[in-house]
């Protein structure tokens, strides 16, 4: 399992924001993003999901199925939750399992587990519009687990989450990289994790940073 | 695709859905319409096919613009665009589900509103007939507009406005297929036909359109 990126450039109007970013992930590789707001972390995020489009450089995906675009691999847990707040926390979250569906190599975990894993358990029965800000992140994220995906993105995952909650997260993002899976994060908070490589985005590429 | 279909209806069902604000609509536009012409039965009968299909064709516009603008707003077009299922599928699927959630109880309002307009059973069945063939072209339509619109924040009414002109043909087929259907010289078939094709035909372009739409439409 191997995520490249080469040469990888993006327009926000008419400015470059980043240029010539290139890394190589394997199985168990994490790469953090981080910089100071308006530096393009979200930006290169949503373009590897495959949700913009490149100024220049490509993505490439090869994994244990048959190729397809790497956003077809990822989960992308975004700054919104993706969660309707009409809808049962499980009915959510057993729509996206189904909608998702497992990717090649591994099974996701049914939908108590998925919310058990989160500490929230107990109250899957509720309207996701009921939950506090930081629940709803924590279901949201549950919406990770219950179905298979190689890649995780995340966009500050651990916005308005406490101290526990941020552990949990980090465990379950460890134990996702222990089993072979990459990830990709931008954060401003450190999320605890050994073999990380960082990578420092500076924003608008041809500006000096004094300017920012 | 089942799944997404049966949360699609849930959602117009629960709170905020929206799905009975097109039938009060429609069924207010129509209820004014005796008050405004007068009790002329004659003249009610006569213009009731029309007035009954405008009323529809109207409601039918009123909750498209959610149909992608909820799904982006919480972030969940995202997603939705990630997968590996045919985004064509996709929408297709989305517009079936608001077609049964908001189009399909208009056509089944509609008898009841057929009576309003002292029209007779035949005419009523006629309506109801060929509003059920009609209406999926009108959602299929209507999902490039919402899909185009997806971004702005008051998409509401220029959905509408882009979406009427190619609403017209149907309108017209619709209306004159009802007509025929009591007036004796006039075949029912060939616009019923016609009517049909523009169904199937925007049920292929439309999702296409929309899917298009979608996938550039990245912010």
């Amino acid at each position: 399992m191997r995520l490249k990126a080469q040469g990888l450039a993006a327009r926000r109007g008419e400015d470059l924001l980043f240029s010539n970013i290139s890394f190589d992930l394997g199985a168990g590789d994490a790469l953090v993003l981080t910089g100071r707001n308006g530096s393009g972390k979200s930006t290169l995020l949503r373009a590897v999901a495959g949700l913009l489009h490149l100024d220049a450089g490509r993505v490439t995906w090869s994994g244990s199925g048959e190729a397809g675009r790497p956003g077809e691999a990822c989960h992308y847990l975004g700054h919104r939750n993706a969660m309707k707040a009409e809808l049962t926390v499980a009915e959510n979250l057993s729509f996206w399992k189904t909608f998702f569906r497992d990717s090649a190599g591994g099974a996701g975990a049914s939908v108590a587990e998925a919310a058990d894993m989160v500490g929230l358990g107990g109250i899957a029965h509720l309207p996701f519009g009921y939950l506090s800000a930081g629940q709803q992140r924590r279901m949201a994220f549950a919406k990770l687990l219950v179905a298979y995906r190689p890649i995780w993105i995340l966009d500050e995952p651990t916005a308005a989450l406490d101290i526990r909650a941020e552990q949990t997260f980090t465990d379950l993002i460890k134990r996702h990289l222990r089993s072979g899976g990459l990830l990709l994060a931008a954060t401003h908070q450190p999320l605890g994790l050994d073999n990380a490589q960082e990578l420092q985005m500076t924003g608008f590429s041809d500006l000096p940073e004094s300017l920012l | 695709m089942m799944a997404l279909l049966l949360r699609d209806l849930k959602l117009s069902v629960r709170a905020g859905g929206g799905a009975l604000i097109g039938v009060l609509f429609f069924m207010t536009v129509v209820a004014v319409i005796p008050f405004g012409v007068g009790p002329d039965l004659n003249l009610l009968s006569r213009i009731g096919p029309a007035i009954v299909w405008i009323g529809a064709l109207l409601s039918a516009l009123l909750g498209l613009d959610r149909l992608f603008q909820t799904e982006r707003e919480d972030g969940s077009l995202d997603l939705i665009l990630m997968q590996e299922h045919p985004l064509v599928l996709t929408v297709l699927v989305k517009c079936l589900a608001h077609w049964l959630a908001n189009c399909l109880p208009l056509v089944i309002a509609s008898p009841l509103l057929g009576l309003f307009m002292n029209m007779s059973e035949v005419a009523i069945g006629a309506v109801a007939l060929t509003l059920l063939v009609g209406s999926p072209a009108l959602t299929f339509i209507g999902a490039v507009g919402a899909a185009v619109a997806v971004a702005l924040p008051r998409g509401g009414l220029l959905v509408s406005i882009l979406v009427l002109p190619l609403a017209v043909p149907v309108l017209i087929f619709g209306v004159s297929a009802s007509y025929a259907a009591v007036e004796d010289p006039a075949p029912f078939m060939p616009p019923f036909l016609i009517l049909s094709a523009i169904t199937l035909f925007f049920a292929v372009i439309g999702p296409l359109g929309a899917a298009l739409a979608l996938r550039n439409a990245g912010d």
